[in-house]
């Protein structure tokens, strides 16, 4: 099965909380959400993560055609205590658009992306 | 008869921003309420430590040239102002704002309300001898583990006293730890009349006030969805919330503006910082996002509906800011060829020499900028031929005079590590202090007698 960045499938934003860090993934389109339910699961964010956070939940919101996910442990301890460059999570976001996932060739045909994209 | 329709216009979304943004909602088009953002987790320890230096500060200082600015013509169309610029010392803001109202020749045409009670560190100890634990939330320590470091302490407070303030006929509400989203609900539950136990009515409020309350981030700024077709960011339309009394609203902006008000832009809002989508909990009743309806409802309108809601819980969420220690970050850049390379070998000669004068700390934290540091082990493999590499470090810890020492590390590799290094016009970092944020809960009980609302004459 074809392999897609979720860049090509999704759009995201993401927050703080303490040490915690947001991202609200968004199908591009809504035919879409369902594939991202399916496989942009809990435990392949986590695996996907490894090392850079502690733990994931993630919440569904069919209305929005998004999910949420919490990252927890993601910032060095967030706010003013972290030494990161990215100390509030803003572009976690983007992190989790690097992720890969399987989409059936029908659906695959109708995501326009760059060739090898 | 056409339906009523009250138009409330975000003016800032945190301290700091857009100074114009105001100006434009004021003068562009119509609009009922201007909401002013400006509190975030540690604002309130900074203006905490400002007004511990002066009594007269202790509040978002751009806020009063800002209505020096604004207010002849906040006066002349009626607009109203809801903003929690006051900070840890809301008199002074509310004082501030009435000089510059009767310097503006306004005497006896601005009413001014200022918000207190919130500020609960005079009564700190009082409340802990009571058994009131003030826990932190995240990891469930009692306040008085580090209570002798603490610097500021307020509890968010909800609608309730800028409904009373309006109710009173006052034309700017000047407040502290009032929630962003009850900058944006005081104003709808006093046009409409609603009830405050009408959860559903206080849920659309609130989604309403989250969705403004960051400014153009719901409205063209910051949005990654096609982000090349916003056009006319050079003036961003901030966001406007025409509401109608049953409960549904339209998120807008002004016609001729910058930005782009649509699905992707409200939808990548809501989702900003959000926690479980089920309940978004605030001091007037708990929101469920997962009942938002959104529709595109012509060119920059988005109509939200359908919003449902339930009660709002006896506890107020406490943001309280306490010392923590010291931090500094320090940065070098280094050039092609081998950029990366060089970097990394600086960064190891850098952490030896800290070892190798025996200072400790709780966390050395190395960035590479241009390689791994927003999306680390995730970044894949460094480009070699990279035109350059900027070293970024940073210590934190309890010691002061050990992160000063750092802080005098970095310069010496200039001339002492490897070659084709550059950028440190800047000098010497900083040691910086780290004010920690400790979330709580406390009694509603304990909070709600003791609000005040005072209206200033001008």
């Amino acid at each position: 099965m074809p392999r897609i960045q979720l860049r090509w499938l999704a759009h995201a934003r993401s927050g703080d909380k303490g040490d915690t860090a947001n991202v609200g993934l968004i199908a591009l389109d809504p035919a879409w959400y369902p594939l991202l339910v399916k496989q942009v699961t809990r435990a392949r964010v986590a695996r996907h993560f490894r090392g850079m956070v502690k733990g994931v939940d993630r919440f569904e919101l069919p209305n929005l055609k998004a999910l949420n996910f919490l990252l927890h442990g993601a910032l060095d301890g967030g706010g003013t205590i972290s030494l990161k460059t990215d100390a509030q999570g803003k572009v976690y976001s983007t992190a989790l658009l690097r992720m890969e996932i399987e989409v059936p060739p029908a659906i695959a045909r109708t995501v326009p992306r760059p060739r090898g994209g | 008869m056409t339906e009523r329709i009250v138009r409330v216009a975000a003016g800032q979304g945190f301290w700091g921003d857009w100074l114009e943004a105001p100006v434009r909602q004021v003068q562009d088009g119509p609009i009922d309420y201007l909401m002013m953002d400006y509190l975030a987790e540690v604002t309130m320890s900074i203006m905490q430590k400002q007004k511990s230096r002066d009594p007269k500060f202790g509040y978002a200082r751009d806020f009063v040239p800002l209505m020096e600015r604004i207010l002849p013509a906040i006066a002349a169309k009626g607009i109203k102002v809801t903003s929690n610029a006051g900070g840890v010392n809301p008199r002074a803001c509310a004082e501030a704002v009435r000089e510059v109202a009767r310097k503006l020749g306004l005497s006896g045409k601005v009413r001014i309300a200022l918000v207190s009670g919130d500020d609960i560190l005079p009564r700190l100890d009082d409340l802990l001898a009571r058994g009131h634990d003030l826990r932190d939330m995240d990891t469930g320590r009692p306040l008085s583990d580090i209570r002798d470091r603490v610097l500021s302490a307020n509890a968010y407070l909800g609608m309730a006293p800028i409904v009373e303030a309006l109710r009173r006929g006052a034309q700017v509400v000047i407040t502290g730890r009032v929630t962003d989203t009850g900058l944006t609900l005081g104003p709808l539950f006093h046009e409409f009349g609603w009830n405050p136990d009408d959860w559903d009515r206080v849920a659309a409020g609130t989604v309403a006030g989250h969705i403004i309350e960051c400014g153009a981030q719901s409205s063209g700024g910051n949005l990654l969805r096609d982000w090349r077709k916003v056009k006319g960011l050079a003036n961003p339309g901030f966001p406007i919330v025409e509401a109608r009394a049953d409960g549904s609203f339209l998120v807008t902006k002004h016609p001729g503006t910058g930005g782009v008000v649509n699905l992707a832009s409200v939808t990548e809002q809501l989702v900003y910082e959000m926690g479980d989508p089920h309940s978004y909990i605030t001091p007037d009743g708990v929101a469920d996002f997962t009942s938002i309806q959104l529709a595109q409802a012509g060119k920059d309108r988005v109509r939200v509906s359908g919003i449902r809601g339930g009660p709002r819980t006896d506890k107020l969420k406490v943001s309280i800011a306490y010392f923590y220690g010291y931090k500094a970050v320090g940065t070098l850049v280094y050039s092609w060829p081998e950029a990366y390379d060089k970097a990394r070998a600086a960064d190891r000669i850098l952490r030896q020499r800290l070892k190798d004068l025996g200072l400790e700390f709780e966390q050395i934290l190395t960035e590479f900028v241009g390689v791994d540091a927003t999306h680390g082990p995730l970044s894949g493999p460094p480009d070699p031929e990279a035109p350059e590499v900027q070293l970024r470090i940073g210590v934190r810890g309890k010691d002061k005079a050990a992160v000063e020492r750092f802080t005098r590390e970095i310069a010496p590799l200039v001339l002492t590590g490897p070659p084709s290094v550059t950028g440190f016009a800047g000098g010497r970092p900083e040691v910086q202090e780290v004010v920690a944020y400790w979330p709580a809960l406390i009694d509603r009980t304990e909070i709600e007698p003791q609000v005040r609302v005072e209206v200033l004459d001008a």
